[in-house]
């Protein structure tokens, strides 16, 4: 009971914290002078349609290395994680229902389809909404698909290995020669050319394609060893 | 009140329900697919409120890819909460 009431007191003096926090604050304004100045430049500065895109990977280019190194680490522990299960783990098995003909058809008709709509969503990443990051995980829920219709689906694990280290390491190149052409690390050293052209925005549309291939790969592989360790 | 409003109203209102039904249930196949459904809904309304790329994100990675972790990590143990 006294637990509670300290519980639910704890939360009162919080909630009045943030009131006083927040209070200060119009709602809804728009308080930094930054993000104006990228709505207002963004587009002639670099070229890319899409803002956001321009920010990611342009504007907070550093950043988004630091986050594809972290999605590379949590997908290298997880992985040795569920090979570390796969040794103990072969008592239970269950009876498994073999995928309908329905699915098997479907997927063989939808795969190429979601793989398609991945590479588009990465490559077009500086014209339309998306980017690497959810076009390389579209092109993995691909595979997931194909996992889950066809049993003795496998992928290719060297292969898979190979394409995310030489991914990642066309990002740090490309990075390289900003350095050595423009002065900076990740620095646009192409021109921005017309905003709106598939052919614009520098290096954004480079990029952002070694993120796709990067995150599709690395979610391929983490896929796959679930699949494998289930069975 | 207008008709975009309503709609976004009554999306906020399904969430918190199946929310809580996710929390209440004791089925976890069902917790996972209705956690699903949750994130579906949020991409819907990251669309309404103009933010694209959230939305996209949000479709793959949370309706997309969590649920297949969490279906694999409910293979792993029992369907039904004790």
């Amino acid at each position: 009971m006294t637990r509670r009431v300290l519980a639910i007191l704890l939360l009162l003096i919080l909630a009045v914290a943030l009131y006083q926090a927040l209070a200060r604050v119009p709602f809804g304004t728009d308080r930094m002078a930054v993000s104006r100045y990228y709505l207002d430049h963004g587009v002639q500065d670099l070229g890319g349609v899409n803002i956001v895109t321009s920010v990611v990977v342009l504007y907070r280019g550093f950043d988004t290395l630091g986050e594809v190194t972290v999605l590379f680490l949590a997908a290298t522990g997880l992985g040795a994680l569920l090979h570390g299960l796969a040794l103990h783990d072969e008592k239970r098995r269950r009876t498994k229902t073999p995928p309908s003909l329905i699915m098997r058809t479907a997927t063989r008709i939808l795969f190429p389809l979601i793989l398609l709509l991945g590479a588009y969503v990465f490559v077009h990443g500086h014209l339309t909404p998306g980017g690497g990051f959810p076009g390389g995980v579209v092109v993995a829920l691909a595979y997931l698909l194909g996992f889950l219709a066809h049993d003795h689906w496998r992928v290719n694990h060297r292969a898979v290995r190979w394409i995310e280290g030489l991914a990642g390491m066309t990002y740090v190149i490309i990075g390289l020669l900003g350095l050595y052409l423009a002065g900076s690390f990740l620095a646009n050293f192409l021109p921005p050319g017309t905003p709106g052209r598939l052919f614009s925005a520098g290096i954004i549309p480079l990029i952002y394609i070694t993120i796709g291939f990067k995150v599709g790969s690395e979610m391929t592989g983490l896929l796959s060893e679930m699949k494998e360790i289930t069975e | 009140m207008t008709l975009l409003n309503l709609l976004e109203t009554l999306l906020v209102i399904g969430m918190l329900g199946a929310a809580l039904f996710v929390v209440r249930t004791r089925d976890l196949l069902a917790a996972v697919v209705v956690t699903a459904i949750i994130s579906l809904v949020a991409a819907i309304l990251f669309y309404v409120l103009q933010a694209p790329d959230v939305a996209i994100t949000e479709a793959a990675i949370d309706a997309g890819l969590t649920t297949a972790i969490f279906l694999v990590a409910l293979r792993k143990t029992e369907r039904y909460e004790k």
